[in-house]
Formats: structure tokens, C-alpha cells, sequence
């Protein structure tokens, strides 16, 4: 099964990291990342901008709203995420705590994904 | 990364919003600052065995509430909150003790911390180390190397900087939307002249002063972060992400500037720039120009060039008339001309640039850019006399080799003509 792992954490504590720690971190991360690729395993993995760089759509009435900022002001923000074929749950939350290991400090949340397609299914 | 090292990180972000709402409460700058040095060592002490508290700002202003409060005891009036123990330990208890702090004060705390800074009576340097020292919490150790002057003499200066602003008194009440934005304004321009002066680094200390750059994108993210929809906030935050971007690339080995045109693009940090070119589209979109946009789509443009020659100059031109009549300045027409010169030519570029004399005779850029036109135009002697103008009024070493370098220029191709007319 296809498991999200989510990664929230404090982005101005992320912001205040310095560059040696910041690349300390994405090597590590990269050391996870590359396992799993070699199994097989590894989907698609992003890393988002801060929320400072985001914009939110919300309809009023017929009227699309666009505010700028995130969908909602939160302790930790959502700043990237992995997509990993795990056995199951117990498998899925071994990878979150390895990635958790390499990038402490925050939650990773781990879903399992319902619906995958990265090619739409109509072309 | 070690425990301490994300504690560090986490004590440092939390300072500008933790520092600020003491503030608010204390009403006194030092009694703020030591009640939160006192909140940052019992963290320390703390946070390793309890583990970190969800709000880091609420557990810092609640505990440094508690250690300010014994100085403040003496008047009578405060009472004591509990001891931080049980602050992080019982999770209902903290939960509602951080509901007791208003949310929506942290923004008006965080600006008024850094308009403090800004005080019109104090030089611009003065204004940049405070900011540091206070709002960043860099040590004054740090803020003298890149400064270049000693830790005495910053530490000196600091205080009397200090002294200054609590004579002038903090403005306490809450701002109505004109101070508001009028605060937001001249916070910006203090968080610009912090940029700047890590900007404008060159030779050995460039990878100190540097540092400066970092401080002031913190900065203007922390801003971003309280006003999200001021699209000026997005510019200046685009603005210094995007200049900061080029920073490995615009140095060589010895630190001299090297030029856009001769930079290695490949150097450029990618990341920077797709986030100043996502806070630059943001701003667009609420079609409310300002100085800080418009400098910051200019960037914008540089950073979206592969090569030089990709450079949309044309558009640059457009963007720096658009700066012009926002903010009438003879160094802005400056930076058009040579926008003029790549997009129409060298003539049409000097006819904006020969006007400026009266009033930049004495700026060094005023005649590197002069003779740069004119060597183009092949008026050689007059571009010679220009150049050795630039280089008696060069503020650096690296000012001065960079006229050096065009001046090289000029005898290179004046030797090749006349071997051509040898041969």
C-alpha cells in the first residue's frame, strides 16, 4: 500500500537553522531517501516553500476569495512530504520514524493514500 | 542535529515575538531583555528533560514573566505565575495559560520591538546594530566584526543607542491602520539598510558581514509572517532573497565584486530564487506597486536569464521608469541608463545620464557608468577622463580595480586598432 508521510515542523525554527545545519540535515534525509529508493520504494518527494509563499482559495458564495498565507495559522506547518509503498501501517510508521530520526524536532503523519495517479487516467 | 543545536535554533526564533510581548508587559527594554536571557537558561535547563513545549513563545513570555517579576515585585502589583514546571509538564494548564496571551498582540509587540530600532534620531548604523542586538539577539561580538570596529566600541554604542531610545519613550498604545502602516514602512527600510550592509561587503569579510543578509531575510519572513497580504512585505522579502541568492557567485577568490554579466550563473542558490520569484508573483496579484516590487521584479528578471544575453532589458528599462516616478531619484535614473544601453543603445543611454552631473558629480557609479558609454560610443579620451574621475572618488579597493579593469579595457582595444592600422 501507498503511504504520505507528512512532515510538519516550526518553519521560523527550520528558518533559523545555518547553512551547515541545513545540509546536515538534507544529507541525512538523503541517506534515508536513497534506501528506499533502492528498494523500490521511494514516490515522488517534495519540499515546500515556507507559507509565506502561499496563497489560500476559498469560495464566497459564487466568488472565488484568494488570501494570501496559509489554509490555517498552525504551531507547525506542513513543509514537505514523501509518497512510500509500505506492507502496511506498522512498515509505513518504521519509515516515518527513520525520517524523524534525520529531521528532528517535528511530526511526521502518516496517511495512506486512497487515490494515486501520477499521469491523469484520462490522457 | 544535536538537541542543543535545535533547542539554539528554537530559542532564536522564538526571540523576536517572545522579547516583544515582554516588552508589552515590562514597558522597559532591559528589564524585557534580562527576563528573557533568564526564560532562555532555565529552557535550557529545562527542555532537554520535559522535552520542547509545543509553543515555545508562550512557555519563553510566561517564564520570563515569572523571573522579571521578582525585580518588579517591589512595586507590589504583580502577582506570580506558576513555576515553569508545571508549565510544560501539565498540558491543560498550559494550554489555557497561552490562551491568556492575545494572539493577535503578537503582531502589533513584534512591529512595535522593531520600530523601536528606527528611532529617526539615530544614524542608520545605529539603527542596523540595535536591531541586531536586540531583535535578533545577535552577541555584540559579532555584530563588532561586521561592523569592523571592536566589541567595546559596539558595545558602547549599543548603549547609548538603548539610553536614546527609552528617553524617547516606547509607544505603548495600540496603533490604529495609519501608524500601523507607517510603522510597517520604516520597520522595512531598517530591515533593508540591515540587508544592505551585509550587501555591500567586499574583500575578507565578506563571509561575516554576509551573515547580515541572512538576519535581515529572517527578518522580512517574521514581517511576512504578521502581514501576509502587504504586498511591499513580499517585494522587500523577494527583493533580498533574490540579490541574496547571487551572493557565491558575486565575489571571487580575493573577495573583489564580480560584475552580473561575468557572474557564474551555476552558483546562484536555485532555492532563493523560486522563492523570491513566488513572493514576487504573489505580490503582483494585488496590483498595488511599490518601490520594493518593483526592485524586486527587476531582480526578478535578472534571476529568470540563463545567460546575459537572455536578459529581458527591455522590461528592466520599463520597471526602473515605473521606479523613477514612485520614487524620483538621480541613482535610480543611473541604474535605468544602463537598462537603456542594453535594450537601445549607448547614445540614448548618455543622453539620460549627462543631465545627472549637477547632482552626482561626486558619486563614483555616476562616472564608471558615464565612461561605460562613452568607450562604447568609442569617445575613448573623454572615457578615459571619466574613469579617472571614478577611481579619485572609488570608496574600495574593489571599487577602484573594477575602473581599473574597464580602464585596462580601453588601452587593450586601443592597442589592437592600432596594430591593425600597423598591419
Amino acid at each position: 500500500m501507498l503511504y504520505a508521510i507528512l512532515c510538519y515542523h516550526k518553519e521560523d525554527v527550520v528558518g533559523a537553522w545555518t547553512r551547515e545545519e541545513e545540509e546536515a540535515c538534507m544529507a541525512r534525509l538523503a541517506a534515508v531517501q536513497e534506501d528506499l529508493a533502492r528498494e523500490g520504494r521511494l514516490g515522488p518527494v517534495a519540499r515546500l516553500l515556507p507559507t509565506t509563499a502561499a496563497a489560500s482559495l476559498r469560495m464566497k458564495g459564487d466568488e472565488p476569495l484568494v488570501l494570501d498565507g496559509p489554509f490555517a495559522e498552525t504551531k507547525e506547518q506542513l513543509l514537505g512530504f514523501y509518497l512510500v509503498e509500505c506492507k502496511d501501517l506498522e512498515e509505513a510508521i518504521d519509515v516515518a520514524r527513520r525520517l524523524e530520526i534525520a529531521n528532528p524536532g517535528g511530526t511526521h503523519e502518516v496517511r495512506p493514500v486512497g487515490l494515486y495517479s501520477p499521469v491523469p487516467a484520462t490522457l | 542535529m544535536s538537541e542543543l543545536a535545535w533547542i539554539d535554533a528554537a530559542l532564536s526564533s522564538a526571540r523576536p515575538q517572545a522579547l516583544a510581548a515582554l516588552l508589552r508587559y515590562f514597558r522597559d527594554l532591559d528589564t524585557a531583555e534580562e527576563a528573557f536571557q533568564n526564560a532562555s537558561l532555565r529552557a535550557l535547563r529545562n527542555w532537554p528533560r520535559n522535552g520542547p513545549p509545543r509553543d515555545p513563545v508562550a512557555w519563553l513570555v510566561l517564564v520570563g514573566r515569572n523571573a522579571g517579576i521578582d525585580e518588579k515585585r517591589k512595586t507590589g502589583r504583580l502577582t506570580e505565575l506558576p513555576p515553569e514546571e508545571t508549565i510544560s509538564d501539565d498540558g491543560d494548564r498550559e494550554a489555557e495559560l497561552v490562551a491568556t496571551i492575545d494572539e493577535a498582540d503578537y503582531r502589533d509587540d513584534v512591529l512595535r520591538l522593531l520600530f523601536v530600532c528606527c528611532h529617526p534620531d539615530l544614524p542608520p548604523t545605529r539603527q542596523i546594530a540595535l536591531a541586531l542586538r536586540i531583535v535578533s539577539g545577535l552577541p555584540v561580538e559579532r555584530i563588532a566584526r561586521a561592523f569592523l570596529v571592536g566589541e567595546a566600541a559596539m558595545e558602547q554604542r549599543i548603549t547609548r543607542a538603548k539610553a536614546k531610545i527609552a528617553s524617547a519613550g516606547v509607544p505603548f498604545a495600540a496603533p490604529d491602520a495609519v501608524e500601523r502602516a507607517e510603522r510597517l514602512g520604516a520597520v522595512a527600510a531598517m530591515v533593508y539598510l540591515v540587508f544592505n550592509e551585509g550587501y555591500s561587503a567586499t574583500g575578507e569579510h565578506v563571509a561575516e558581514r554576509s551573515a547580515l543578509c541572512d538576519e535581515a531575510i529572517r527578518l522580512g519572513r517574521l514581517l511576512l509572517r504578521m502581514y501576509p497580504a502587504e504586498p511591499e512585505v513580499m517585494g522587500l522579502t523577494a527583493l533580498m532573497l533574490l540579490q541574496h541568492a547571487r551572493q557565491r557567485a558575486r565575489h571571487d577568490a580575493a573577495g573583489q565584486i564580480v560584475l552580473l554579466d561575468d557572474q557564474d550563473r551555476s552558483l546562484w542558490n536555485r532555492g532563493m530564487i523560486t522563492e523570491g520569484l513566488a513572493l514576487v508573483d504573489k505580490a503582483v496579484r494585488h496590483r498595488a506597486p511599490g518601490p520594493y516590487q518593483a526592485q524586486a521584479a527587476i531582480a526578478a528578471l535578472h534571476a529568470r536569464a540563463q545567460r546575459p544575453e537572455d536578459t529581458d532589458w527591455k522590461q528592466i528599462d520599463l520597471l526602473y521608469a515605473a521606479l523613477e516616478r514612485m520614487q524620483p531619484s538621480p541613482v535610480i535614473t543611473l541604474n535605468r541608463a544602463v537598462a537603456v544601453a542594453k535594450a537601445h543603445g549607448a547614445e540614448a543611454a548618455l543622453a539620460l545620464v549627462e543631465p545627472l552631473g549637477d547632482r552626482l558629480g561626486s558619486y563614483f557609479h555616476f562616472h564608471g557608468v558615464r565612461g561605460w558609454l562613452l568607450k562604447q560610443l568609442g569617445r575613448d579620451a573623454e572615457a578615459k577622463d571619466a574613469f579617472d574621475r571614478a577611481i579619485s572618488l572609488a570608496g574600495s579597493a574593489a571599487e577602484a580595480n573594477q575602473i581599473r579593469i574597464q580602464l585596462d579595457g580601453l588601452q587593450r582595444d586601443a592597442g589592437e586598432r592600432e596594430g591593425v592600422d600597423q598591419g
